[in-house]
């Protein structure tokens, strides 16, 4: 693996480390409901400070179920990852052909210098 | 850092809707130019909305023993500046909003911005002013996820203070409430942030760097071509 490489795959390591750690050490053990979302928390924050509080809007459309729920933020994912995926690996490709044009060219190059220099001898 | 449909009251949600509005707008221009004057800019532009995506669908769990997401809106305002996050950022917003039942309509305008506004202006600024002072890129780069993430966490909790002023303790009661819960859980993910953007910047650097160079990311290279190519006919 080259040094690149290495850094990029300790990266990765590290988020994942950090995902991991919190479930691992436990840190949800103190809540009724563990890891549930902050933005749930919230909702119930406001209905503490304003018990009277009462949502004045409701979503147009509802995912029916938990899966579903779950099914569409994976699409919203691998849409996202998708697309990173393409650019990177365009990219890629884009460059291994330019190097080997410029590799090409630098071989048809050499033989010109070649030939120039056996003229010269000559 | 959604706040969900319906829970601003109404003046609230106008408000803030309102003051996102002209962010949007100039957005939407700053981006068809950049589109129009440089075609070529439009598959990164892409990768940038789709990092926002990704990210901003990546529910992680946190110290504080409950799950948040990061936001991805540093990278694409260090490489495009701000504005045009805050076009890419109310695009995840609205596809969360109406397909996920995550954040809302009438919440929009407070979501776009925190999320879409401050969050890439901060971390835009902060990557400015480590730059001036020759810190690394990469550095810079971590830095600028990790407070462009944060800052829209500490907006939400703001927000929410504003609407909801804690009976006995007022707003700086309901405030250290809310940033109990938004920011501080979202600490270790500004750092899982971080260390992503910097991830995607270092493909970058390695795979685009002609783009990178004419954004301003990276300073021209100082070999030029032709020394190349006279060091590639020498030897």
């Amino acid at each position: 693996m080259s040094r690149n490489t290495k850094i990029n795959v300790l990266l990765l390591v590290l988020v994942a480390a950090l995902a991991v750690l919190p479930l691992a050490l436990g840190l949800g053990d103190h809540k009724k409901e563990p890891f549930t979302g902050s933005d749930g928390e919230a909702e119930t924050a406001i209905t503490e400070i304003e018990p009277d509080y009462k949502p004045w809007f409701s979503p147009l459309y509802e995912p029916p179920s938990g899966e579903i729920e779950s099914a569409l933020f994976s699409l919203q994912a691998a849409l996202g990852a998708g697309v990173l995926a393409y650019y990177f690996g365009l990219r890629r490709g884009r460059r291994q052909g330019e190097q080997r044009a410029l590799e090409r060219a630098a071989a048809s190059q050499d033989r010109d210098t070649a030939e120039e220099s056996t003229v010269e001898r000559a | 850092m959604h706040i969900a449909e319906g829970f601003l009251p109404p003046a609230h949600a106008v408000a803030w809707g309102v003051a996102s509005a002209p962010f949007v707008v100039h957005g939407a221009r700053s981006l068809t130019r950049e589109v129009r004057e440089h075609p070529e800019s439009t598959l990164l532009l892409g990768a940038s909305g789709a990092f926002t995506f990704v990210l901003s669908a990546l529910k992680l769990p946190s110290v504080t023993g409950s799950c948040s997401h990061p936001t991805g809106t540093g990278l694409g305002a260090i490489l495009f500046r701000p504005p045009v996050m805050a076009v890419l950022g109310t695009i995840t917003l609205l596809f969360q909003a109406l397909l996920l039942a995550h954040g809302g309509l009438t919440t929009l305008g407070a979501n776009v911005f925190s999320m879409a506004i401050v969050g890439p202006w901060a971390g835009y600024a902060v990557y400015k002013l480590l730059r001036r002072f020759d810190v690394p890129l990469m550095v810079a780069v971590f830095f600028a996820a990790f407070f462009a993430d944060l800052s829209t966490y500490c907006v939400t909790s703001v927000q929410l203070a504003l609407a909801f002023p804690d009976p006995g303790s007022g707003f700086l009661g309901a405030l250290g409430k809310f940033g109990s819960i938004f920011a501080v859980t979202q600490i270790p993910l500004a750092v899982s942030e971080g260390l992503l953007t910097v991830l995607v910047m270092r493909l970058l650097v390695q795979s685009s760097k002609g783009e990178l160079t004419r954004l301003g990311v990276l300073l021209a290279e100082k070999r030029s071509r032709t020394e190349a190519g006279a060091e590639a006919v020498t030897r």
